[in-house]
């Protein structure tokens, strides 16, 4: 028996009288790939932000590797270095180049040297295909490549789980490819992954399972095939032939064509 | 004839004229630089925090944005001596110009934070970044260069409102002046000097604020051309 690395107990979260999450839970195994689907307004964020603490939830418990994230005697920031988070709207720091936005944290968290810091980055922007844009300002990126700098920035920190919440929402759909390339080669590696995406062949291809969150609780949770072919409830069915419908195929063959 | 007669009296007052250009950089540099330094807290204060403090910081940039300058003074130099605060010339104008620069310099910073969006410090955070790192390294650096503009207008203001301190008669460059006509009874050819020497100082301060602001902008967060009032 694996023990999870990551488990979420009955989170709870409003907003005034919106109930955003109501219980939500779920283990996650090393190396697991997750990927969270669901209409919009249904919570998918929120439970992101609920497990690092962006957003502290109003009741439940998150615990990494063990160790209680929720506790008011861990030190969050500590926890921090050790979540990576990846933004839909990417979240670069403007006045930074891409590698000093990649080693800032490594500097003033980790409290690493400038020079060893700067290798380090520089090789992590290599890793997501950048190592020709270390000098560029955020500004002078495309919306791939800064969210692929991202990424790079969060893995920088050496996180033992990543979430990325919507990644390829704010990108031309042209771009979406090198995202989600750079995110499954990551998924490959073996990294553990929590993704908040409405990318469905993506999903299908590289998920180990799928969680359909609606109305602030776990709908349905299974791997790919039994959410794609025979789910169980009516509402996951209704909600993928939505997505279907919107997206079409064309959702599906963006990482099919990158198929190795 | 008059005419020559009056360059020759102009460049025989200047080195007058000059030693009250240095007291009115003296103030100016003065209060830009301690008004910045209370600036900042006042505007982390007012961003930041709620309750007593706040109000404070809050009550103070209203009364010294809402009120001139010259009833500042004058409170300051007349008025707080019959509490047994008795200040010279100089500190009263420093003290005054400082409060009055602070206000508007708060509200510049408190607006380009404000301008550095959410999600700056929301991914720093998320980097384990603690708040106050998070603030040093992520947002000040964008909220001041979203400042400079707003900033260097007041640089241009600051060297010009000085010449209030006149009326206590603190001996700055326009004090200087008044006492050149009242001694020589000259009033254009000293006016228009002063009005000169000011041009020339703006003209040079304006130019090396546009270089700093050149210096300092980054892609994506230029703010050359733009003159920012929050």
């Amino acid at each position: 028996m694996v023990e999870p690395i990551l488990k979420v107990e009955d989170i709870h979260k409003a907003y005034g009288k919106t109930e955003v999450l109501r219980g939500v839970s779920l283990h996650v195994l090393p190396g697991e790939v997750i990927v969270i689907i669901g209409p919009s307004g249904t919570g998918k964020s929120t439970l992101l932000r609920c497990i690092n603490l962006l957003t502290p939830p109003d009741k439940g418990r998150v615990w990494l590797e063990g160790v209680e994230v929720t506790d008011k005697a861990t030190d969050i920031n500590k926890v921090r270095e050790r979540i990576g988070m990846v933004f839909q709207d990417f979240n670069l720091f403007n006045h930074l180049t891409a590698l000093q936005n990649v080693r800032l944290a490594l500097i003033k968290v980790k409290g690493m040297p400038v020079k060893e810091a700067t290798d380090k980055a520089m090789m992590e922007l290599e890793k997501v295909g950048l190592g020709d844009k270390a000098d560029n300002y955020p500004a002078e990126l495309s919306g791939g490549q800064k969210q692929r700098v991202a990424i790079a920035r969060s893995l920088a920190m050496e996180p033992k789980v990543m979430l990325f919440d919507e990644p390829t929402s704010a990108l031309d759909p042209e771009l979406i490819g090198e995202v989600l390339e750079v995110m499954q080669n990551l998924a490959e590696e073996g990294m553990t992954m929590l993704i908040v995406s409405h990318e469905m062949g993506f999903a299908r291809e590289v998920a180990d399972r799928i969680i359909f969150l609606e109305g602030g609780v776990v709908v349905e949770d299974g791997p790919p095939e039994q959410l794609f072919t025979k789910p169980q409830h009516p509402r996951t069915r209704e909600f993928l032939h939505k997505l279907t419908e919107l997206y079409g195929e064309h959702a599906e063959s963006r990482t099919r064509r990158r198929r190795r | 004839m008059t005419f020559v007669r009056d360059l020759v009296f102009m460049w025989e007052i200047l080195p007058e004229l000059l030693k009250g250009l240095v007291v009115t950089f003296q103030l100016t540099t003065l209060a830009l630089v301690t008004g910045v330094i209370l600036a900042v807290p006042v505007a982390l204060v007012r961003k930041y925090t709620r309750g007593p403090l706040n109000w404070l910081a809050t009550a103070y940039v209203e009364i010294f944005r809402g009120t001139p300058l010259l009833v500042q003074l004058f409170v300051v130099y007349y008025g707080l001596p019959e509490l047994g605060i008795v200040f010279d010339r100089f500190t009263a104008a420093w003290a005054a110009l400082f409060l009055n620069s602070a206000a508007y310099q708060s509200e510049y910073i408190r607006g380009a934070i404000g301008a550095v969006s959410e999600g700056q410090l929301i991914a720093a955070r998320a980097l384990g970044m603690k708040p106050l790192a998070a603030f040093r390294w992520v947002v000040m650096p964008q909220a001041l260069r979203l400042a400079l503009p707003a900033w260097s207008n007041e640089v241009a203001y600051m060297v010009k409102y000085v010449s209030v301190v006149y009326l206590i008669g603190a001996m700055e460059l326009f004090t200087r002046g008044q006492i050149i006509i009242s001694r020589t009874l000259k009033v254009v050819p000293v006016l228009l000097e002063v009005a000169a020497i000011y041009i020339i100082v703006v003209v040079a301060i304006t130019r090396v604020m546009d270089y700093v602001e050149h210096r300092f902008s980054i892609p994506g967060l230029e703010t050359s051309g733009m003159r920012r009032e929050f």
